[in-house]
């Protein structure tokens, strides 16, 4: 009887912990932490799964802006001081991670994740707890305007969104390489791709253009081979392959050993050294992908991160995820400097006024969708190296 | 000629999953265990094929030798550890086992090396395109094809004229009645296990080599796939896990090549549970009656 009295006992006392931790989390939420000296920032990343060297990239590209900016006297006096959390690469631990940060660490705000859905994950949490969520990746509109249109008023983005990506895409395949039929290879259980291939094909064939075939593949197949006959079969003079570098690596390699040599093209999910060891040096000339920036770019505020970030890498070379990363910093310490305060409604005020803002990335101007109207930059691979091919502007 | 490419792509793709097929139908048919840890046996194998390559500086063929048998070594170690004690329990409590055995395997895989994905060289087999008939074959699926059809044929061999394969095989007849003439039945049971481990570890070097990208969580659709392959050629049957597979990798093949692709694993699984519905026992399946 006593033992059985006792077990009830811790049942409910672990009950009202767990309720007292939620009451707790709620009351703390609105987190303008105006009190503290630091100035907390989640990281909210894929630091391991499926698309982990994206964020391992992003999160290097955070740290290096927030040790910058914390030189120079950090934002309004406090030093950053970055919270990370491993996401995992999947959407519910990205939701977690969220919860985390401003339940427990109670952060001022919060950068991440690298992908769209990642990030359409924690935009909820954002804005019922007022925190700013920065995202430096995620390209789908959706990231910061809901299903029924609304923006989502606390969430940013560095990047340009993905019809953006798709359009540039077919006024480079219709322009530059003067293509005048198409075939798209889609990864459809992607936002992302679908995005992008909807905008690719609305752009090529309103300028006449022709969509000789569609077809789509899941994340996490590994043989393209048949749809790729199938495609091969048709004889497009272009080939249009939004997606990931996982499989887009494997198709790309498996195109060119079928006996595909046309011009193939993708976008910023392209873009990891992993790509080059799937497919090849050899497999991947002839091929392009649109991307945030170039290091190749003459631009002084381009060479002069190129510079520092080597200097502190080994030599390594920044990728658009680096910079993208070092952005988001930037571009949130520029609207607490004219909020002059770091209470996260106005901050949230000074973003969403943000203009002209000179960044690595291109000239950042934010529409009344939080959408960014920036510079696209195309990229084409020469033996395994990416090769500055031309930049188009909005 | 678009016909003959895609039965091409199928049968190198089917002929990796007879490869892991076999490991299945032999465990199934010794002990009645559907070994769910199989898949990531095959999913080590690529790693140490992988690591062989790169680090050793090894060719396809020794990285495929001690890929083999460490994936042995391994596979008799998890029947050891795991199902030997459970060899009189229900069959579901080593079912169960096997299961947990697969997550162990495939997270502490994660654990050692992370979740992010590794890619095999391009130059481990010759990569040139030959044109039949106006279909264009990579003679890596050749060499692919060729490598299954050998171990295949080696395997015959074992079963059929060897000692061990004897005492496999009566084994699997009647456990009790092989015992009593004299065979050691654990020494075989771990000798099944070792061959069927050694024929995922070359699936996974062959798969990588053939596939470019190896990562933690690969063996857990092939493994699911070789199962299907098991059943649909009769689970228990070695030539049934041969033609299973090939069937299965063809019937992927095209129905890729019929503008479905997003329907192929519907369609692998369907076909289990076709099989499961109107020819349980498969295509090369006897049909026996539960013993009472």
């Amino acid at each position: 009887m006593k033992k059985k009295f006792s077990k009830v006992f811790m049942v409910s006392a672990l009950a009202a912990g767990i309720l007292a931790g939620c009451s707790g989390g709620n009351q703390a939420s609105g987190g303008d932490g105006g009190n503290s000296k630091d100035f907390k920032l989640g990281v909210n990343m894929e630091l391991s799964g499926n698309v982990a060297s994206y964020g391992e990239s992003m999160t290097k590209g955070v740290e290096m802006a927030v040790s910058e900016i914390n030189k120079a006297g950090g934002v309004e006096g406090k030093q950053i001081k970055v919270v990370k959390v491993d996401n995992k690469s999947e959407a519910a631990e990205a939701t977690n991670g969220i919860i985390k940060l401003t339940s427990q660490d109670k952060v001022n705000a919060v950068i991440g994740a690298a992908t769209s859905g990642n990030t359409v994950a924690q935009a909820q949490i954002a804005n019922d707890t007022k925190t700013v969520l920065m995202a430096p990746g995620g390209t789908s509109p959706t990231v910061t305007v809901d299903e029924k249109g609304k923006v989502r008023e606390f969430v940013f983005r560095t990047s340009f969104i993905d019809p953006f990506q798709g359009t540039v895409a077919a006024n480079f395949a219709l322009n530059n390489l003067k293509v005048k039929d198409a075939a798209i290879f889609s990864d459809n259980s992607s936002d992302y791709a679908k995005g992008l291939s909807n905008a690719f094909k609305e752009t090529f064939k309103k300028a006449g253009g022709k969509i000789v075939k569609e077809e789509s593949y899941v994340a996490k197949d590994t043989d393209f081979r048949a749809t790729l006959t199938n495609i091969k079969a048709k004889n497009p003079s272009f080939i249009f392959i939004p997606g990931y570098y996982e499989e887009v690596g494997l198709i790309v390699k498996q195109a060119r050993e079928l006996g595909i040599t046309v011009p193939l093209m993708g976008a910023d999910g392209w873009d990891s050294p992993k790509l080059v060891d799937l497919a090849g040096a050899d497999a991947l000339n002839n091929t392009y992908l649109i991307n945030h920036y170039s290091t190749e770019d003459p631009d002084k505020k381009v060479q002069e991160f190129v510079t520092a970030f080597k200097a502190k890498n080994n030599g390594d070379a920044p990728n658009a995820f680096n910079a993208l990363g070092y952005d988001t910093v930037y571009f949130l310490a520029d609207a607490i400097k004219r909020a002059g305060s770091t209470d996260s409604v106005k901050i949230q005020k000074e973003l969403a006024k943000t203009k002209d803002l000179s960044l690595v990335t291109g000239v950042l101007s934010l529409d009344k969708n939080h959408h960014p109207i920036k510079t696209a930059t195309i990229l084409e691979y020469k033996d395994g190296k990416q090769v500055f091919n031309t930049k188009i502007n909005p | 000629m678009d016909w003959l490419q895609q039965l091409i792509n199928g049968i190198s793709l089917g002929s990796i999953y007879a490869l892991i097929a076999l490991g299945y139908t032999m465990v199934y048919g010794i002990i009645k265990l559907i070994n769910f840890a199989h898949g990531d046996v095959f999913m080590v194998g690529a790693f140490i094929g992988f690591y062989a390559i790169t680090g050793w500086g090894l060719s396809f063929l020794p990285a495929l030798i001690i890929s083999m048998a460490v994936c042995a070594v391994f596979g008799v170690l998890i029947e050891r550890i795991a199902y030997k004690r459970l060899r009189n329990a229900t069959r579901i409590a080593a079912l169960i086992t096997a299961i947990g055995m697969s997550l162990l395997i495939e997270y502490l895989m994660i654990y050692i090396r992370g979740a992010q994905p590794e890619a095999y060289p391009a130059d481990v087999l010759p990569n040139k395109a030959i044109n039949l008939f106006g279909a264009q074959i990579n003679s890596q699926s050749l060499f692919i094809l060729l490598t299954s059809i050998i171990l295949m044929i080696i395997l015959q061999f074992i079963v059929h004229r060897t000692k061990m394969g004897k005492a496999m095989r009566a084994v699997s007849l009647d456990m009790d009645a092989a015992r009593l003439m004299g065979i050691n039945v654990d020494r075989t049971i771990s000798f099944t296990f070792a061959i069927g481990s050694a024929l995922a570890g070359a699936a996974g070097v062959v798969y990588g080599a053939y596939y470019t990208k190896i990562e933690p969580l690969m063996g857990v659709i092939p493994g699911l796939k070789a199962f299907v392959a098991a059943v649909l050629g009769g689970i228990g049957s070695i030539p049934g896990a041969m033609v299973g597979g090939i069937i299965l990798g063809s019937v992927e093949s095209l129905v890729s090549a019929a503008g479905f692709s997003l329907w192929r694993d519907a369609a692998a699984f369907i076909i289990l549970i076709l099989i499961l519905i109107f020819k349980p026992s498969g295509i090369f399946g006897k049909n026996t009656r539960e013993k009472v």
